[in-house]
């Protein structure tokens, strides 16, 4: 109990950056799993959605404006999901894809440098949020509490979507055998693009939620990217399930690692992906369906 | 009859481009090693530390072209012959010569040792594995005070060819000496491409269960190019730190490695002269064109890899040999084949 005590705080910072993690990281690996696209602009799509909030919220932003722009965040990550989707379309090649989308995210980083400046921004946190409330005896921020619940909330609406309607069974039976899908008069590459959008949106809605907490600077696109990269990586690709685990697990490296052995803080992270990935290569929890099972990964 | 008129046309044109495509690296490197006779020392500087990234992207593409591994661990051995160098250069000996050697030599052994537990996967896996490699020499380097830490290795002192001769201070210099071990690297890299060694690593490009199934150990054949590989790395970062005299952290980024990977993408994977126009391109773009255009390499950079990847499905160097093949068709076949 006393160890609970003293790390607590790093317990729910740990949970509160994997809430984040597991919002930025699900679409770069459903865009895996559904289109076998390794889209390395994923994190700038994030850092898009962070300078949405940037340009959106006035410091004394209220709750009514920060749900604008959320709105905003997702359309903008739908529309940039879209045209990486089409954009990709026509190239199989897994390098020739590393190739295209680090080159769009190269272009995406120097423009928002262009229109945010090299300097790091804040972005404030809503007005109702901004408090603090008692959890166990410690002060805890509320907001990094909303973004946990809403997180969750996300991540069973998604599982729910993806494995129990009829939408999620056509993006499943699109993955499992495009050609049936078509002769049943779907046009399986708007399902995939549907997919990438819907990712694409979530992350930048992440990276807007995120910004109160990692701010906005040039750079982070990069650091995201890595960080998502490791979540999918370790969770097993093209898994909800995976994403889950792999952000919790990256999220309390990042957190109660560091506090717990400080000396070691630089190599835990890599060093616990490098660990994972030996014992277990597909993942610790890899996709039941999906291109990501079909054994190149 | 027919079979054997073409075969013969073939061997004509063969004949033609090996002609033409030696005449072309006489010219190119009879002008590399003219170079500090007419450019000033600021682009000699970076046209050595171009070499040495060429170098590298050679590395990586001995494992990524020619044996289907993406790797972003070659930036590890780089930087591990980089230090070394670095060290051996304060605390030993200033001879160049020893410093190469024994960076090479290190860099191979720690590429033998992480490349042993790496090349067990393959595809995503490994090129998350690698990532790892990458990232956690780099963070070391960060970190040991011995090497530094975040400060980097300053006050390396300048290099000598033979005991008791002339340091090596001018940019002119230690040019010719980034010159020579690039081609001693990539005459390495061409006779292990043109070896039995480099048909297996092909092979395991191409179908691995195949190659097993011939009873070659595929293990054996990747862990070997992964060897040799980490030791042309580690011979180019010992070259980078003779020239710049300072190795830091930064020079280890994820930032470089990935650029690495991709000058092999743009450049043409599964030739070696590809890759190294690739990354040529890729610096000159980043690094001089960006002077003009203050603070935009980033942009340019990726405006090139978008632009590469329509116009130029197979790279550079797939591109200039479709050209060919529309000219003549039999033989052009047979040198994409075996162009190495």
């Amino acid at each position: 109990m006393d160890w609970l005590d003293a790390n607590l705080l790093s317990i729910l910072n740990g949970l509160a950056l994997a809430a984040l993690l597991f919002l930025i990281a699900v679409g770069l690996s459903l865009v895996f799993g559904t289109m076998d696209v390794l889209n390395l602009a994923h994190g700038a799509v994030s850092l898009t959605g962070a300078y949405i909030g940037v340009a959106l919220l006035d410091p004394d932003a209220g709750a009514g404006q920060f749900v604008v722009a959320i709105l905003a965040a997702a359309a903008v990550g739908l529309a940039f999901g879209g045209a990486l989707a089409l954009l990709t379309g026509g190239v199989r090649d897994h390098l020739r894809q590393a190739l295209l989308t680090l080159g769009i995210a190269m272009i995406a980083g120097d423009i928002l440098r262009q229109l945010f400046g090299a300097d790091v921004q804040s972005v404030p946190t809503p007005n109702g949020l901004a408090g603090s409330v008692d959890v166990l005896g410690k002060s805890y921020p509320v907001y990094r509490l909303v973004v946990i619940g809403l997180s969750i909330v996300i991540g069973v609406v998604l599982y729910v979507v993806l494995e129990r309607t009829q939408v999620g069974a056509l993006v499943r039976a699109t993955v499992a055998d495009r050609g049936m899908v078509e002769t049943l008069g779907v046009r399986s590459n708007v399902v995939l693009a549907g997919v990438f959008a819907v990712g694409a949106a979530l992350a930048s809605v992440g990276g807007l939620l995120a910004g109160p907490v990692l701010g906005a600077q040039p750079g982070l696109d990069n650091t995201i990217l890595l960080l998502a990269l490791v979540v999918v990586v370790v969770g097993g690709l093209g898994s909800i399930r995976g994403a889950v685990l792999g952000a919790v697990l990256v999220g309390e490296v990042q957190t109660l690692g560091v506090a717990l052995f400080p000396a070691y803080a630089s190599f835990l992270l890599f060093g616990a992906m490098a660990l994972v990935l030996l014992l277990k290569p597909g993942g610790l929890l890899p996709a039941r369906y999906g291109a990501a099972t079909g054994g190149h990964a | 009859m027919s079979t054997g008129v073409v075969a013969e046309a073939a061997g004509g044109g063969n004949k033609r481009a090996q002609i033409v495509g030696r005449v072309l690296v006489a010219v190119v490197l009879v002008l590399l090693a003219l170079l500090p006779f007419v450019a000033a020392s600021y682009p000699i500087s970076i046209a050595g530390r171009m070499l040495s990234f060429a170098l590298l992207v050679v590395s990586v593409d001995l494992l990524t072209g020619f044996t289907g591994l993406p790797t972003l661990a070659q930036i590890a051995y780089f930087g591990i012959g980089a230090y070394t160098a670095g060290l051996v250069g304060i605390h030993w000996t200033t001879n160049l010569f020893a410093q190469l050697g024994i960076g090479i030599v290190v860099a191979a052994v720690v590429a033998l040792f992480t490349g042993a537990v790496a090349v067990r996967t393959s595809g995503i896996v490994f090129l998350m594995v690698t990532l790892a490699i990458g990232e956690l020499t780099h963070q070391l380097a960060d970190s040991l005070p011995q090497l530094g830490a975040s400060n980097g290795l300053a006050g390396i002192p300048p290099g000598t060819v033979y005991p008791g001769a002339e340091p090596l201070l001018l940019a002119g210099y230690t040019y010719w000496w980034a010159l020579l071990v690039f081609l001693l690297g990539v005459a390495v890299a061409v006779v292990v491409a043109r070896s039995p060694l480099g048909r297996s690593m092909r092979a395991v490009r191409e179908s691995p269960t195949r190659l097993a199934a011939v009873g070659q150990r595929t293990y054996v054949v990747k862990l070997a190019a992964f060897v040799i590989a980490g030791g042309i790395a580690g011979a180019a970062g010992t070259a980078w730190a003779v020239q710049t005299r300072f190795v830091s952290p930064g020079d280890l980024a994820f930032s470089v490695s990935a650029i690495a990977l991709l000058s092999v993408v743009v450049g043409g994977a599964g030739t070696l002269w590809g890759p190294v126009l690739g990354a040529s391109i890729v610096i000159l773009i980043r690094d001089w064109l960006s002077q003009y255009v203050a603070g935009h390499g980033e942009l340019m950079l990726g405006i090139l890899f978008v632009v590469a990847v329509y116009l130029m499905p197979r790279g550079i160097a797939g591109t200039i040999l479709r050209g060919k093949r529309r000219s003549d068709e039999p033989s052009a076949r047979e040198r994409a084949e075996t162009a190495a």
